[in-house]
């Protein structure tokens, strides 16, 4: 039994961020929206905080408030990257908000409220604690999606999103109570101590069921196919910045309660998953690819970008080994950066102070604003995974353990994952191709917002060759991490 | 004896109210119905010895939602004899949907009697010595302290988010200023004048 202070020091992340949530909403309170720009910035110093206590729990697994909650290096990966896209997600925008007349306070504040989900979620250990977190995400997120709330499409997207993710947490619930009514524990090491015995003879049916909605479940957060619908109107809809940040810190949590889940809890049913998640993988990357082949909404043609994204990271959650998960694990780092740079670059696309979603009105970008238009191009370079950017990387190493770890499905699956690249290699040309080659359309507002523009410089020298000083780091934190949650099955 | 007196009082009154609920005239007294089956109902769970869900019955149902319920009956300008006029129409099928699940219940039922280790599965060892609601207060603040804080957290999102969705600021709106109204001086309003006697003003 651990004493209560070693429990409060391990949860010192989720608290920092809990109290700093309520700390800007007592600063707002007094101070008003026009303290939207202060609250940001103080919001990243939290998230600052709160990594800086990350970085010094102890690497080793550890359990606190009775098995509710685990911290180990999985965990630890995960929150730097989640509190990196929540600190990026809520600078980015002050601007879009203050020129909309949205700018109420609460922004910054609900994002950390939705970050302590995530938080919570990426170390959960029980399946209470894995459903709790997960509402305390999407709550906030919901609310997040509508913000813009005298606009029909930001409330259409908001409604849409709360509907079917209380679908989406119905189905999770029924799962989780299955799971519980047969195996009689909630506690993920317990589930996997049960579940672990009933492998030499097929596992109970029950069991399965329950196993299934819950992976359902999960697949609605990271919108893998065939439960995706609510993507491409919820991207489309939001705010530009909500879409930036639902692409980018809630995917890579739900990754990694995806991870959590079905190493922890069901890690001795992998034979039983992981047909599941292959054909998620498949038909996301499928999707993803064909869909946004007609799009002409820049948001809508991203989501599906993102629909076929977590797909290729699927496949490595499919194998299932430590450099699988590693590649997964880097693969999410490498799209969360990419997914905020290329939102960056749609908040750039302003006109007369109104968001230009439409694809046609970037041509000749490249003459108007050849900055802009490179680092455009270089991101959806990285997004296609053309060497010898980042994103060819994140792509090589997930292909890479799905043909080691060989048989015929897992290598199909690969030679899948490469033809859809290149079909969906297609419509980010053509993105480019009307940069670079058509006709100039009317000029952008000219980009009056520094941070912006650093964070879309800094992001780009990151999926650009430069980000290889990063990757040797990036695989050594990424096989720490996965070493943690494999080696501890 | 005593126990079986009271729970055929409870369960015959909770069967009647149920009844009158679907068939009194006025929705009101609907409400009102509705409200005397849970009170009947939380003395059921009263005499099975689950203390805290009668205490949950009566607070959370007749204290918010049956309140609730009313207010929405008596705001809402619902014509309820147009409701009323297909009943006939439906009683069939609604016959039909209600024979169906008296004999799933009747299936579960005659399932739990005839199974041989039913017993055993019937409930978890209750501690001795400790009432449900003290055993529950125990749990939750020990063990499930961590999920409980959280579910504070969730609670608080979705207070923040209700005012962020719906709350405008309106113009036109007098707000009573209560520092004003103290440092209201007498002169401020009133003058004191002198009338001439016999004149007036």
């Amino acid at each position: 039994m651990e004493s209560f202070g070693q429990n409060i020091f391990l949860v010192h992340p989720e608290i920092t961020l809990a109290v700093g949530a309520m700390l800007l909403l007592m600063i707002g309170v007094f101070r008003g929206d026009g303290a939207l720009k202060l609250l940001s910035w103080i919001a990243v110093a939290v998230y600052g905080v709160a990594a800086v206590f990350v970085t010094i729990l102890p690497a080793d697994r550890l359990t606190a408030f009775n098995d509710l909650f685990v911290t180990d290096g999985t965990a630890r990966f995960l929150k730097l990257v989640i509190y990196t896209a929540s600190a990026i997600s809520s600078v980015i925008a002050i601007a879009y908000l203050q020129r909309r007349n949205i700018n109420r306070f609460e922004y910054p504040i609900l994002i950390m409220l939705a970050t302590t989900g995530m938080s919570m979620m990426v170390s959960a250990n029980d399946l209470i604690t894995l459903y709790v977190s997960l509402e305390l995400q999407s709550l906030a997120l919901y609310v997040l999606a509508s913000i813009h709330r005298d606009n029909a499409k930001s409330t259409e997207a908001g409604l849409k999103y709360f509907v079917l993710g209380a679908l989406s947490s119905g189905l999770l619930l029924y799962g989780c109570s299955l799971v519980y009514g047969f195996a009689g524990t909630t506690n993920f090491e317990g589930l996997r101590t049960v579940l672990h015995a009933t492998l030499e003879q097929p596992p109970v049916i029950g069991v399965l069921f329950g196993m299934i909605f819950v992976i359902v479940g999960i697949a609605f957060k990271i919108s893998a196919v065939p439960f995706h619908m609510w993507t491409p109107d919820v991207y489309e809809g939001s705010p530009t910045p909500v879409t930036a940040f639902l692409a980018s810190a809630p995917k890579v949590a739900a990754m990694g309660l995806m991870l959590r889940v079905l190493f922890d809890a069901f890690g001795g049913l992998s034979e039983q998953w992981r047909q599941i998640i292959m054909i998620l993988s498949a038909l996301s990357m499928g999707l993803g690819a064909v869909a946004a082949l007609g799009q002409t909404d820049i948001k809508r043609l991203l989501a599906y970008s993102s629909i076929g994204h977590i797909g290729y990271a699927l496949i490595g959650v499919a194998v299932g080994n430590h450099e699988s998960i590693s590649a997964v694990l880097i693969y999410l780092v490498i799209y969360m950066f990419t997914t905020l740079a290329s939102f960056l670059c749609v908040l750039a696309m302003q006109r007369n102070g109104d968001q230009i979603e439409d694809m046609s009105e970037l041509g000749g970008l490249a003459v108007r604003q050849p900055k802009l238009a490179l680092a455009f191009t270089l991101i959806l370079f990285s997004l296609a995974g053309v060497p010898p950017l980042m994103g060819f990387w994140a792509k090589f190493y997930i292909f890479k353990s799905a043909i080691e770890f060989g048989g015929l499905p897992m290598t199909l699956l690969a030679v899948w994952g490469v033809l859809t690249s290149v079909i969906a290699t297609a419509y980010y040309l053509r993105i480019i191709k009307i940069m670079w080659f058509d006709k100039s359309s009317q000029d952008f507002d000219k980009p009056d917002y520094l941070v912006n523009d650093v964070l879309l410089t800094a992001t780009t020298l990151f999926v650009s060759p430069l980000g290889w000083i990063f990757l040797g780091p990036l695989q050594a934190a990424a096989m720490l991490a996965a070493r943690a949650l494999i080696g501890s099955a | 004896m005593i126990q079986a007196l009271a729970f055929y009082l409870f369960a015959s009154i909770t069967v009647i109210a149920g009844m009158m609920v679907i068939s009194a005239k006025n929705p009101v007294h609907s409400v009102l119905w509705l409200i005397l089956a849970f009170f009947n109902a939380a003395g059921l769970f009263v005499l099975l010895g689950a203390e805290f869900l009668a205490m949950i019955l009566v607070i959370v149902y007749v204290g918010a939602v049956a309140v609730l319920f009313l207010f929405v009956v008596m705001m809402l300008d619902i014509n309820f004899e147009e409701l009323r006029k297909g009943f006939y129409t439906y009683l069939p099928f609604g016959l039909l949907v209600g024979a169906v699940l008296l004999g799933e219940l009747a299936i579960v039922g005659l399932g739990w009697v005839t199974s041989d280790h039913a017993a055993s599965l019937s409930r978890m060892p209750a501690p001795a010595n400790v009432t449900n609601t003290q055993a529950l207060g125990q749990i939750l603040y020990t063990k499930y302290v961590y999920v409980f804080q959280a579910s504070g957290l969730i609670l608080l999102t979705a207070m923040i988010g209700a005012i962020v969705l719906t709350h405008r600021t309106r113009g036109g709106v007098r707000k009573q200023n209560i520092g004003e109204q103290n440092m209201r001086q007498p002169s401020d309003a009133t003058a004191l004048v002198h009338v001439q006697s016999g004149e007036g003003l």
